[in-house]
């Protein structure tokens, strides 16, 4: 189980500001689970968006937003709508958003923050994408995460270890998380976003607090352990 | 005359650095600091540079104050989270330290102990911003402190790098955060450091050029290879091969480029890398 928690809508507005079409997604799993972005909060979402004045050229729920594969699949039948929105607003852990991002060539802004992978990675395997650091600033770096895509988790720009676009700790494979989000953002029109400082992140908010896991299989396993312990 | 008012009277501000000694022999350091002492208006000591375990530089700084020589702190984001940070950055005011240079740091991965755990927790734009604050007179965590510190801050960027922009980007984050002076990565390419300058022009801050001192030019060929931001032309290369004395060689390149490059910016920071003793000569050559 990914565990999101949907961000502040004022927050999301922020996000949102000069944009006033937006595409939503939604994900029929984990986030339908958490009560962040199934199709309920996907339509409730709408009706609060509409009701500051955006326009919601479309949305959709899909199976396994974390699936990359299956999300530009999924996507395909709404490449009218997608194409008419300014932006898209996803509701779902930082997989989803990503693999959004990934698939679609405009601004992807995250809905949720996602605060625990619950012992899962999603379905887009190959490399570690969300830190599940609870305070997700994908809509700051083009929808590439810059926890996992710079080997220093660097979220303020690049250091000055990135050579030929690759990261100097693994010059061979690992590509520069910071030239990756800098090519996206110029691609998308958003360089604006790579000029904002971002205050020092709240670690505490890794350690997420029990009450936000009791959603999940967390909760379950409480459950079992009272149970073993009372027999 | 401090480094910052030195800057503010629009000298051309001379700096070289100091590598303190995986151990407690100061002496042989101490030794190329009295003899830099005269030629350089400060003195950077490395903060564990290249992630190898050292003497810290907090300490050597202070031995520099005593010495008379003013130093200039690095301090990285490597090894300290923001707690570690903000009372190093205490503790350099407190041992009369104004100057700090502020670095991400490079990955443990660089160094000499691979197992150890990268903090990061600020990076160099939000430990610029936390020393700011600190000055104001609060902490990062808002609370107020009780006697303020004062620092001269600055900060590092590579007009080598490729792409250049995320660069830029990010030294413009650095300048408004609070850096009011700036050490490049080396520069080898004149024309590389004009575009450069063209580019941050509107920053106003005071840039100084990067000078790595040419061993060899095995050493040239090396950094081309494994320096992120580093390129030294084939030119130089060339000379450095065909050069009957390294020695004389190397400070007539580093001479040459420095006064090339004095008119695009506002001083020079040379980096020895071993060949402090070196420094004077090049300074003479240079007409500094």
């Amino acid at each position: 189980m990914l565990v999101s928690q949907q961000k502040p809508f004022e927050e999301i507005l922020g996000y949102l500001e000069g944009e006033g079409k937006v595409f939503l997604v939604g994900c029929n799993g984990c986030a339908e689970a958490c009560h962040t972005g199934g199709r309920a909060q996907v339509l409730e979402m709408k009706a609060k968006l509409e009701a500051a004045g955006k326009q919601i050229t479309g949305l959709t729920v899909l199976d396994f937003l974390c699936d990359k594969a299956l999300v530009k699949v999924g996507l395909m039948p709404y490449e009218r709508q997608i194409r008419e929105a300014d932006s898209m607003l996803v509701m779902t852990c930082g997989v989803g958003v990503q693999a959004v991002a990934a698939s679609v060539n405009k601004a992807t802004h995250p809905a949720c923050n996602t605060i625990s992978m619950g012992g899962a990675r999603g379905e887009w395997r190959g490399a570690e994408r969300c830190a599940e650091c609870g305070d997700c600033l994908l809509h700051y770096t083009g929808g590439i995460c810059p926890l996992t895509a710079c080997s220093k988790g660097l979220i303020n720009g690049q250091c000055g270890g990135s050579k030929n676009r690759k990261c100097e700790v693994e010059p061979t494979v690992r590509d520069c998380g910071w030239v990756l989000i800098y090519e996206r953002l110029k691609a998308i029109g958003r360089l604006d976003k790579m000029r904002q400082t971002i205050p020092p992140k709240a670690y505490g908010k890794m350690q997420p607090p029990p009450a936000y896991r009791s959603t999940t299989f967390w909760a379950l396993e409480q459950e079992e352990t009272k149970k073993e312990g009372s027999a | 005359m401090s480094l910052r008012d030195k800057f503010a009277a629009g000298k051309f501000v001379v700096t070289s650095e100091l590598g303190p000694p995986k151990g407690v022999d100061v002496a042989a350091m101490l030794e190329e600091g009295e003899r830099l002492k005269s030629r350089v208006d400060a003195l950077n000591v490395t903060d564990q540079q290249s992630a190898v375990m050292r003497l810290g530089s907090l300490a050597v700084c202070r031995l520099l104050v005593e010495r008379g020589i003013e130093p200039i702190f690095q301090l990285t984001c490597r090894d300290r989270n923001r707690i570690a940070l903000q009372s190093d950055l205490l503790s350099a005011y407190a041992l009369g330290i104004e100057n700090v240079l502020c670095l991400t740091g490079d990955h443990v991965v660089m160094g000499d102990h691979l197992d150890a755990k990268p903090v990061f927790d600020l990076d160099s734009v939000s430990l610029l911003q936390a020393a700011m604050l600190l000055q104001n007179g609060h902490d990062l965590a808002g609370k107020e402190l009780s006697g303020v510190p004062k620092f001269f801050l600055g900060a590092v960027v590579t007009p080598g790098a490729e792409p250049l922009e995320p660069q830029i980007i990010k030294l413009e984050k650095k300048v408004k955060a609070g850096a009011q002076f700036i050490q490049t990565q080396a520069v080898y390419e004149p024309q590389k450091l004009e575009e450069f300058m063209k580019m941050v022009a509107h920053l106003h801050v005071p840039i100084m050029v990067g000078i790595v001192l040419l061993k060899s030019a095995g050493m040239a060929r090396f950094m081309n290879r494994n320096v992120a931001g580093v390129h030294v032309p084939e030119h130089l290369i060339e000379e450095m091969d065909n050069a009957p004395n390294r020695v004389k060689k190397s400070i007539e390149i580093a001479a040459r480029l420095i006064r090339e490059m004095k008119d695009m910016c506002q001083g020079v920071h040379i980096m020895p890398i071993g060949w402090e003793k070196h420094v004077p000569a090049v300074l003479d050559s240079a007409g500094l």
